[in-house]
């Protein structure tokens, strides 16, 4: 790892690279996730789901399984009169279990609950479900022809703004949403550009596959709701558990032990209303625990179709960018009307266009549900948007290095009018980046090389509190309502609390995800946690502090003594008293607490949407098989624009995370559909990336304190997938001379880029054809 | 209700007399019967290698391994690993590697590269590599897990460093 850092120093630990708190909990075997929770009298559900894309639901046998031996309850929609069945992130159009018909295969029809999880696998096989198969749309397009089959003949009920907050457009009944980003005059800026680029570029529906898969444990008593739950938001799946059980906030509560794997696709509500209804119904705790391929079958990211124009001046300046895009969000909304938002707010990158249209369309078809998954709309675009950048430069004979350092936006300088300015140096991580690939040094034949930018206006919203309590020990206890996802921010946010109250790491517990304990976060998602979640530690750290700073003048100080405060405690004339003493002394006596809040909102420096820009910066070298369209990449490297690292090995362990998930969606992953059926829904056949396949990785951290969070941190996380396939596809126009514009590229697809060529080049000189050139 | 059986093995040193429905899995006696959730389930497919545990000082996936076929045996799991409370080397490199992030895959691959270095106590970068192709992790990128096994293998044996060093000089692998 190379740190390059021009911020000043902040108080340790802070920007340290301490161990993980949660290590010897995961190396030992002894951390708890969902699916390790056990209690007295939990009983086991399975579910059965649709086998059809499209069908009305006829008539549901459910006598032979209640009849099981074993059985505790057989649960369809009509067995819940008590219950809003629909839920749903922006748009309420997510039935817990399918009410009247099927949209995909997989959907939830019926809940069976058992002593054990076998029973209820057999008892699950003895439901009998008739169907009346209904035509189809497994892609956007299909899901927008003349005659497609509509989806939900009524459209949902859009949700109060939790994040999305345009009014729902609809163009057509299978539009689930529509975004636009808009300014300038497109048309004649275009009209006047030297060189349009122009082209069609598609991004697959993926799978994140989180190791532990959905799972979920609800428990009633006495009308109150408590649900244990492998997910990234607390508090979102309690206002939608509260909604759907007609039951006050304070009534549900959600934990959230260790989760196994997260990357967006544990964002918002899952499996918990039909864990909870289902433990209604049984009178019983309940666990639902999905199998990795029901998991596939309930989110994945959204897939892709982008058109997109950009017009440049004979030095390489964008003049306009014209775009539309097509989203494949499956069969419900959840998340997609938002990374339809983003998907058209990032396809601009870290730019300056003086003119940009972009309309985004979330489309309905019979597919699982399409949501929020790392990169939201990001990798998306910047596959369109970088590629472009690339053939510009190829054909105006530009280094795509200088073409992009003539194009970046400078530091402060915002992308549309209203929008925060951009919080990083670009130029200087292109530097970066061309340094570590080595960008002027000669390749071997065949090789090229790519640098690719994105930019994400990230952090979701601020609306985060903290709570930090410091006892009479001195000890400090800090809640939170973020979860630690693998991302480590049980580390860095109590090195935020330790820095600010001036005391020892190991003085410092965190409380994390539980809603009934700790005070409220909005979500753990969008690079936001330790920007805004650090945000809020840090007030309520000064809150504290300040109190502390009071009570032993109140309490400690006699005459004129000075009160000074320092690094964990003050001194009060020439005694030194730390922070648990000031508590005791204050109290009077032996015990008490100081109660410290920290609430983050849109006000003062995070007023200004978004909170920070996420920025990506990969380069890669690469080379390509050309008899068997097999892709090598040689060097991958990431630049993390951060601001300040507060913790540097855990930002690289996010930026080499994120890259080789990118490289494998770049290069594998792609969920496919056939005749209405999922055809690679396990991992057998979806194929994620193994050892062998990681190239050699550099890594950059840039901190130049330019973010909004403590000591100018910002996010990162996704950034450093974002560019990823853009830059593959980049370094192979520069090595092999092929176009790639839809990923994964397969080898198959590869070897189809390399026949095309060829028989270009043969047009072009008569016949011949000829090897890619290496270009530097 | 199901017929039962009895089965004696070991399991982290411990002899254990079970009795268990012949299709239990070892992963579901381990986790459910033995309370050893440190072993976990993914795939349930014999893919990811997230259930690896030690049977007679080999690699197996739990998940597809049937416990009647372990009656006789030793089983060794995460929760083996560490003696009174001081962890192996290769537990100890996992930390100061960062060689995990959300955890769940990291059970398994800490048996997957005990397994490794008990077979191999100098591997080379390329064998540790290819010694983890059967374990999937999907946060990490690798990078810091093939970084800590190697490490484990230079804490157990100093005198492999230097095959080590030159192994990785070679491979052109993973930095
Ligand atoms: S859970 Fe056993 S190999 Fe995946
Ligand atoms: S640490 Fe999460 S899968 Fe490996």
């Amino acid at each position: 790892m190379k740190r390059v850092t021009t911020r000043p120093t902040p108080p340790a630990p802070i920007g340290e690279a301490v161990p993980r708190r949660d290590a010897l909990a995961k190396v030992t075997g002894a951390a708890q996730f969902t699916v390790d929770l056990g209690m007295p009298g939990l009983a086991h559900a399975k579910v059965v789901r649709s086998p059809y894309p499209h069908a009305r639901i006829l008539s549901i046998d459910t006598a032979a399984a209640r009849a099981h031996p074993g059985v505790i309850a057989v649960v369809t929609a009509a067995d819940l009169p008590d219950v809003e069945l629909l839920y749903g992130h922006s748009i309420a159009d997510h039935p817990l279990i399918a009410t009247g018909k099927v949209r995909f295969i997989g959907e939830p029809v019926v809940g069976v609950v058992a002593e054990d999880p076998v029973t209820a696998e057999e008892a699950a096989r003895l439901v009998s479900v008739e169907y009346e198969a209904l035509a189809y749309a497994t892609d956007a397009e299909a899901a927008l022809a003349e005659g497609a089959a509509i989806l939900h003949e009524k459209p949902g009920e859009q949700r109060p703004h939790r994040g999305f907050e345009e009014d729902i457009r609809r163009t057509h009944p299978n539009v689930c949403s529509q975004s636009r980003q808009h300014w300038g005059d497109v048309e004649s800026a275009l009209a006047g550009a030297a060189l349009v680029v122009e082209g069609e570029y598609r991004y697959p529906r993926c799978y994140a596959y989180a190791m532990e898969p959905y799972n979920a444990v609800a428990s009633w008593d006495r009308g109150e709701l408590t649900v244990w739950t492998s997910g990234q938001h607390p508090y979102m799946v309690r206002e939608d558990l509260a909604r759907c059980f007609h039951l006050p906030l304070a009534s549900v509560r959600v934990i959230v032990p260790y989760v196994g794997g997260g990357y967006g696709s544990k964002s918002y509500t899952k499996v918990e209303p039909l864990t909870a209804a289902l433990a209604l119904r049984a009178g019983r705790p309940v666990r639902l625990a999905l199998s990795i391929e029901e998991s596939i079958l309930t989110t994945r990211g959204d897939g892709a179709t982008i058109r997109l124009r950009t017009g440049f001046d004979s030095d390489g300046r964008i003049l306009a960018r014209e775009a539309t895009i097509l989203l494949d969000s499956g069969a419900y909304a959840e998340n997609s009307p938002l990374v339809g938002r983003k998907a058209a707010n990032r396809l601009g990158g870290p730019y300056r266009i003086p003119a940009l249209d972009v309309t985004c369309s979330t489309v309905y078809t019979n597919t699982v549900p399409g949501s929020s998954f790392r990169g939201f709309g990001a990798p998306q675009v910047t596959l369109a948007g970088e590629t472009q950048l690339d053939e510009a430069a190829e054909r105006l004979g530009i280094d795509p290095v200088e073409l992009r350092r003539r194009n970046v936006l400078r530091p402060g300088e915002s992308a549309w009018p209203g929008v925060r300015g951009i919080d990083a140096d670009l130029v200087a991580d292109l530097d970066l980046a061309a340094d570590e690939l080595g960008w002027a040094a000669p390749l071997p034949p065949g090789h090229g090389r790519a640098i690719c930018l994105s930019a994400s206006d990230a952090g979701s919203e601020p609306v985060t509190t903290s709570v930090v309590r410091v006892h009479a020990d001195g000890s400090i206890t800090v809640t939170c309502g973020s979860t630690e996802i693998g991302q480590g921010s049980s580390t860095v946010l109590a090195q935020i609390a330790a820095g600010e109250m001036g005391v020892p790491l190991d003085h410092v517990h965190l409380l994390q995800s539980d809603t009934s304990a700790v005070s409220f976060d909005r979500s753990t998602g969008a690079s936001r946690t330790t920007t805004l979640m650090g945000l809020a530690i840090q007030s309520a750290a000064r809150d504290a502090r300040s109190q502390l700073v009071a009570w032993a003048r109140e309490s400690l100080a006699t005459g004129d003594d000075e009160v000074v405060e320092m690094p964990g405690g003050v001194r009060v004339g020439d005694k030194v008293h730390g922070w648990g003493a000031v508590v005791k002394a204050w109290f009077g006596g032996a015990m008490g607490e100081a109660i410290g809040r920290g609430y983050l909102r849109r006000a003062g420096a995070t007023e200004v949407m978004p909170p920070f820009w996420e920025v990506g910066c990969v380069g890669v070298e690469a080379s390509v098989d050309e008899a068997t369209g097999e892709i090598a990449v040689h060097r991958l490297v990431t630049v993390g624009d951060v601001g300040c690292a507060v913790n540097p090995q855990l930002v690289e362990a996010q930026d080499v995370g994120a890259a080789i998930m990118g490289l494998g969606m770049a290069l594998r992953e792609e969920l496919v559909y056939e005749d209405g059926t999922l055809m690679n829904g396990n991992l057998f056949d979806y194929r994620v990336p193994r050892a062998p396949d990681v190239p050699e990785f550099r890594s950059v951290i840039a901190e130049r304190g330019d973010g909004v969070g403590v000591y100018g941190a910002k996010g990162g996380g996704e950034g450093s997938l974002n560019p990823v396939a853009a830059a593959i596809s980049n370094a192979l126009r520069r090595g092999a001379g092929i176009e790639l514009r839809e990923v994964p590229f397969t080898p198959e697809r590869v070897w189809k880029a390399i026949q095309e060529r060829d028989r270009a080049r043969s047009a072009a000189h008569g016949g011949h054809a000829v090897q890619g050139e290496a270009g530097t | 209700m199901h017929e039962l059986v009895t089965i004696e093995l070991s399991v982290n040193g411990v002899a254990r007399s079970l009795l268990i429905e012949p299709r239990e899995t070892l992963a579901e006696v381990l986790r459910d019967r033995l309370g050893l959730t440190g072993t976990k389930v993914s795939c349930d497919a014999q893919v990811c290698g997230a259930c690896t545990v030690l049977v007679d000082g080999l690699a197996m996936s739990a998940c597809t391994y049937l416990a009647v076929d372990a009656d006789g045996r030793a089983v060794r799991t995460v929760e083996g690993l560490a003696t009174d409370g001081v962890l192996a080397p290769v537990q100890q490199a996992f930390v100061d590697k960062a060689a995990f992030q959300c955890g769940f895959c990291t059970s398994g691959m800490l048996m997957a590269a005990t397994a490794l270095l008990e077979d191999n106590p100098t591997p080379t970068r390329e064998e540790v590599v290819r010694g983890l192709e059967g374990n999937i992790c999907r946060c990490t990128g690798y990078v810091p897990i093939v970084e800590a096994v190697l490490a484990a293998s230079r804490a157990g044996d100093a005198a492999g460093a230097a095959r080590i060093e030159q192994g990785s000089e070679n491979s052109g692998g993973a930095r």
